[in-house]
């Protein structure tokens, strides 16, 4: 299965990110083939509805789960309407949890924040 | 005769500035269109009041009409709308209700619907008429309320005090829009003068005729009055840190309408803001 996190940097080095809108990048990885592809997140700057956007490229890629340390709530709408999964990251380590993931050993993410919205206008 | 009463944060003093002005005036209007926290109305206690709620128009989507061409999400600079499995998801509450994505469909598979954001009440508070507007919480933009509120058939019939929203984003800009004149408050701190600064900008962007009422005024340096005497802004009145003054506004009673020295402070002050707004209408008309 096709997993995505929100990454730092375009490496299999990096470490995961700590918002899921406004990323930079997401690593989507694939389970079985242990592919990786690096995504720009086009929405990170945007003025408003990052989280929705994102959660669109997250959609359009096609993966099964997302795993995040937190998400918004717009976001989690678009993933949840998709039936993407959304786990809960243990730690910043990339592989430590893509391996807890294949452990079984990963939580879904329950609490979903209600977003970090501007005034927009 | 429509002036705006304005500055660059919160807590400076618009809402004293324009309760007062207006109490102190024979008959006047005051216009609140600090939506997301209107409080001139807890002074004015308005009676009589009648409601009119505000909507906009939101997108809706037909599933049945539309192909998936993505057109309404690449347009929508907001990200207010999704496709996922087939499917347009709309967020309202991103939304800012500028109807591009319907315009961009070629299927017509987006229309319109109404989504009320808000409300505008009138009342009567003895010699002033008071006007709030009320915006919902969460609404992303209260400028179609501002639009609505300022389009008041009273608005301008006799001096009219628009209280604005703080700052000088677009809440600010559609509130002195139509103004004749703009007054603006501050406060005698560094912080005040980097936000009078912001709305100086702004007036001046707008060309529109302005002044200074300088509020909490100590003994001493005033940052605020040094800034106003550097780029000529005129200073309309200064208003002391005074305890008595912050107790009567902090319980929320007119200090015009609750002691007479203080009648007598800003009827001087709306005297000389009465000439300076006629004298700088009748020289830019």
């Amino acid at each position: 299965m096709k997993i995505a996190i929100p990454v730092d940097d375009k490496s299999t080095e990096t470490s995961v990110c700590q918002s899921f809108g406004r990323t930079p990048y997401y690593l989507i990885y694939d389970t079985e083939s242990k592919e990786s592809v690096f995504l720009d997140n086009s929405a990170a700057a945007s003025q408003g509805g990052a989280g929705i956007k994102a959660a669109q490229t997250i959609v359009d890629s096609k993966v099964s789960a997302l795993l995040t340390p937190r998400c918004g709530e717009n976001a989690a709408d678009v993933l949840k309407a998709a039936n993407i999964k959304l786990y809960k990251t243990v730690n910043a380590s990339i592989q430590d949890n893509i391996d807890a993931l294949n452990d079984g050993k990963l939580s879904l993410l329950e609490d979903i924040h209600p977003g970090f919205h501007g005034h927009g206008g | 005769m429509k002036i705006a009463v304005l500055s660059g944060k919160g807590g400076t003093g618009k809402t004293l500035v324009s309760v007062n002005l207006a109490s102190a005036a024979k008959e006047a209007i005051y216009m609140d269109c600090d939506v997301e926290e209107p409080n001139g109305r807890l002074f004015f206690k308005p009676k009589n009041i009648t409601s009119e709620s505000v909507s906009i128009k939101i997108p809706f989507a037909d599933q049945k009409l539309c192909i998936g061409c993505r057109k309404c999400i690449d347009f929508c600079k907001f990200n207010a709308i999704a496709f996922i499995i087939n499917k347009v998801i709309v967020f309202d509450d991103v939304c800012h209700s500028c109807g591009g994505c319907v315009l961009f469909c070629p299927e017509k598979a987006l229309s319109e619907k109404d989504k009320i954001i808000g409300e505008v009440q009138s009342g009567v508070s003895e010699n002033v008429s008071v006007i709030t507007g009320i915006l919902n919480t969460g609404e992303a933009s209260g400028v179609p309320l501002i639009k609505k509120l300022l389009n008041n058939n009273l608005a301008g019939k006799a001096l009219t005090f628009i209280d604005c929203p703080p700052g000088s984003a677009c809440i600010v800009m559609e509130s002195i829009k139509d103004a004749d004149y703009c007054l603006m408050v501050a406060e005698p701190t560094l912080f005040g003068v980097h936000n009078l600064n912001m709305v100086y900008e702004l007036v001046k962007l707008f060309k529109k005729p302005h002044a200074a009422v300088l509020n909490k005024c100590l003994e001493g340096e005033n940052p605020a009055e040094d800034f106003c005497r550097e780029k000529d802004i005129k200073i309309l009145g200064k208003i002391p840190f005074d305890s008595e003054l912050g107790t009567l506004n902090s319980n929320a009673l007119i200090s015009v309408r609750e002691n007479q020295k203080y009648r007598d402070m800003f009827s001087s002050m709306l005297q000389i803001v009465a000439k300076e707004v006629q004298h700088e209408t009748v020289a830019n008309s």
